[in-house]
């Protein structure tokens, strides 16, 4: 933690660490917290399959001033063939006015920079910032409270249906290297309304750095968010990522992870059903090859009665990679009714490839409803002697095959465009080219 | 076209073909016959490729060149096809996007140019007629979800679609009521040239009232024990296999 303490100590003296009054105390009591955790070792339980050592050893200081050559030719193949979708640009953890794209948004929708939005009295976000993403005990959650950078405020006002997605584009270049950006994003979507939130995080080139990101959601009475979260970090960078939703009564949250990025990565995805009527989908999948380790923890909690969840996630795994799925469900002592499914199903590719699964049910109230599995398999032989038979080639049916697997979780994603740009990332990786009819 | 001598085969450690001679000619359609456990579907999936079975002794000669050499997929591309007793859904690949896929496999094998996608709509409109097959059954998943009929069906539908020489039914008949069977048969029947060949692996007679053979070979315990005309047949359905089955034995 020592080079991240320095950086909090040189940051505050120059004033590089933005915010009011109110945030300054909650940073330094993050940074405390913080300091007191220290990393996790793979001796708590939560970390146990993933240990980052390789990002405590690194020594990775806090990026300080604006930098990168991001050009608008760069993010294109990131846009989803939409590059008129709102957008809020952050180059290696700075806001780029010149990438975004925050002109006629749509009444009823608000995105700035949290930057941006710190200067303005804004009741939005003293409410919510720093309130739903717990970091007492979470330490990288901790840090990010502590060194927050910029990152996405996204209000969606009462009652309003916005079509669009809001783009949050983070991007990372060479001028990352070394260095760790602790993006915050805020989204509130108030009640009766719906919004999709796109959330990526992407890299030019192939630098070594550390995102550290922290997304809290508030989604209010009856209001429905949908929340991708696509992380396509750097071959090279490490990637934690955490989501803190909060979910009001009839409320509904979306959620979909996408990770085929970054040497060593961990997404936590967290929600609390915290009103009746609530409904909660967590889909997610990773696609890893060389020595990639992909961690990705969700946790359900279900805190009132009557609600529903509904979790898929798939991973595909080659070469030497390693995925962790370790997903919990929670159901308090007076979520009675509670409505729940969870499953993870990874495909092994390779000898080589390694994936621990723990879907975990922690169940309080008797009148409930639950089911979860995993499973660990192989390409089916039968399948692929059935392809073969046809004609088609060993590699090409393989491929075919993966992508099949792939296919039935991606085809959640009810934005067509998003669905069909992860659709063509997933083929690139293991059907060539080619769009399936 | 298709030569097999003493064709020996194996699943773990059990024999189940213990020398079949076989000969099928261009033009012409064989029916293999036999009661269960006798080999037949082990002969269909053998002539496919099918990595459980082990050659032990013998060989299959097509078009001049040794089958057993060749990979699964060069089997189909070199005009081999087998239609599956137990055709397999594969979740996840349309029924359209997997012929398609075959389709051009087999092509550029042969040195013809791939199709794109609305090409190949125009050639599974012609064919999906010869199976009375609706176009809706192409947009979903292969086999997934199908009825027996259907999924016996698709198969058919496959071979018109990639028009091979040499064509293995196996099983084609089992579960198929007689309106499908009729469906299945007439497809196969249009599908008959001079220049290619059927084999029809059946337990029962009934189909073969559909789809003529020229020859009726009776397989038991691993052996073709008695070859003979449509007529054969026929004599087989009247009197069961028992008769034969001594005859093997001794």
């Amino acid at each position: 933690m020592q080079p991240y303490l320095e950086d909090f100590t040189t940051l505050s003296a120059a004033g590089g660490l933005h915010g009011p009054a109110w945030l300054a105390e909650v940073r330094r009591r993050a940074i405390a917290r913080a300091g007191a955790l220290g990393f996790p070792t793979t001796r708590n339980e939560d970390w146990h399959y993933t240990s980052v050592a390789p990002i405590a050893e690194a020594g990775f200081h806090t990026l300080r001033s604006p930098s990168g050559e991001v050009t608008a030719a760069d993010l294109a193949p990131h846009l989803f063939g939409h590059a008129e979708w709102p957008r809020v640009v952050f180059v290696n953890g700075h806001f780029s006015p010149a990438l975004s794209n925050l002109a006629d948004l749509p009444a009823g929708l608000r995105v700035a920079p949290l930057s941006h939005a710190l200067r303005e009295p804004s009741g939005v976000v003293e409410k919510y910032l720093t309130r739903l993403a717990e970091y007492e005990e979470q330490p990288f959650t901790a840090l990010n409270t502590a060194l927050m950078g910029d990152g996405a405020v996204v209000h969606v006002g009462k009652e309003m249906v916005i079509d669009v997605p809001v783009h949050v584009l983070h991007v990372a270049d060479a001028y990352a290297a070394r260095g760790a950006v602790h993006p915050r994003n805020l989204v509130v979507a108030e009640r009766h309304s719906k919004a999709t939130v796109l959330e990526s995080y992407v890299a030019v080139g192939q630098a070594a750095y550390f995102t550290n990101a922290v997304t809290e959601v508030e989604v209010e009475a009856g209001a429905t968010l949908s929340h991708y979260k696509v992380q396509r970090e750097s071959p090279r960078a490490f990637h934690v990522g955490t989501v803190e939703a909060r979910q009001e009564r009839d409320s509904h949250y979306v959620s979909f992870a996408f990770a085929t990025g970054a040497a060593l990565s961990r997404t936590n995805v967290y929600t609390v059903l915290a009103g009746e009527g609530c409904g909660s989908t967590l889909n997610g999948l990773y696609m890893l090859d060389g020595d990639q380790h992909c961690d990705h923890q969700t946790r359900i909690e279900h805190a009132q009665p009557n609600c529903f969840s509904r979790e898929v996630y798939k991973g595909i795994l080659d070469g030497a990679s390693h995925g962790v799925f370790n997903g919990k469900v929670y159901v308090h002592p007076i979520a009675q009714k509670t409505d729940g499914k969870q499953s993870n199903n990874n495909l092994l590719l390779s000898e080589r490839a390694h994936v621990d699964t723990k879907p975990q049910l922690e169940i309080f109230a008797d009148d409930v409803k639950c089911t979860h599995g995993a499973t660990v398999g192989r390409i089916d032989e039968t399948a692929l002697f059935y392809m073969k038979s046809r004609g088609i080639g060993r590699e090409l049916a393989r491929r075919l095959l993966t992508y099949a697997f792939a296919a039935d979780v991606l085809e959640t994603i009810e934005l067509d465009a998003v669905r069909e740009g992860l659709e063509a990332v997933t083929l690139e990786r293991f059907a060539g080219a080619e769009q399936p009819v | 076209m298709l030569e097999i001598r003493n064709l020996r085969a194996t699943v773990g450690d059990k024999e189940i073909l213990r020398g079949v001679d076989l000969t099928v000619n261009a033009g012409e359609v064989h029916a293999v016959m036999g009661p269960n456990g006798s080999g037949k579907s082990t002969l269909a999936q053998v002539i496919a490729g099918h990595p459980a079975y082990e050659v032990t002794g013998g060989q299959i000669l097509y078009e001049g060149r040794d089958l057993l050499e060749m990979e699964p997929e060069e089997r189909a591309q070199a005009g081999v096809f087998l239609a599956f007793q137990y055709p397999v859904e594969i979740p996840g690949v349309s029924n359209a996007y997997f012929m398609r896929a075959a389709y051009n496999e087999i092509r550029k094998a042969r040195g013809l140019e791939e199709v794109d996608p609305l090409e190949f709509l125009d050639v599974m409109e012609e064919r999906s007629k010869i199976v009375d097959m609706d176009a809706a059954m192409l947009n979903r998943s292969v086999n997934t979800g199908f009825s027996g009929g259907e999924k016996k069906r698709n198969e058919i539908l496959q071979m018109a679609v990639l028009e091979p020489k040499l064509a293995i039914l196996d099983e084609t008949d089992s579960g198929l009521d007689i309106d499908a069977l009729r469906i299945v048969a007439d497809g196969v029947n249009k599908l008959r040239r001079p220049d290619n060949a059927t084999v029809v692996v059946t337990h029962y007679q009934r189909l073969l009232n559909y789809i003529v053979p020229d020859h009726v070979h009776v397989l038991v315990g691993g052996r073709i024990v008695k070859s003979g005309t449509k007529e054969l047949a026929l004599e087989l359905e009247a009197r069961g296999y028992d008769w034969l089955l001594e005859g093997a034995a001794a």
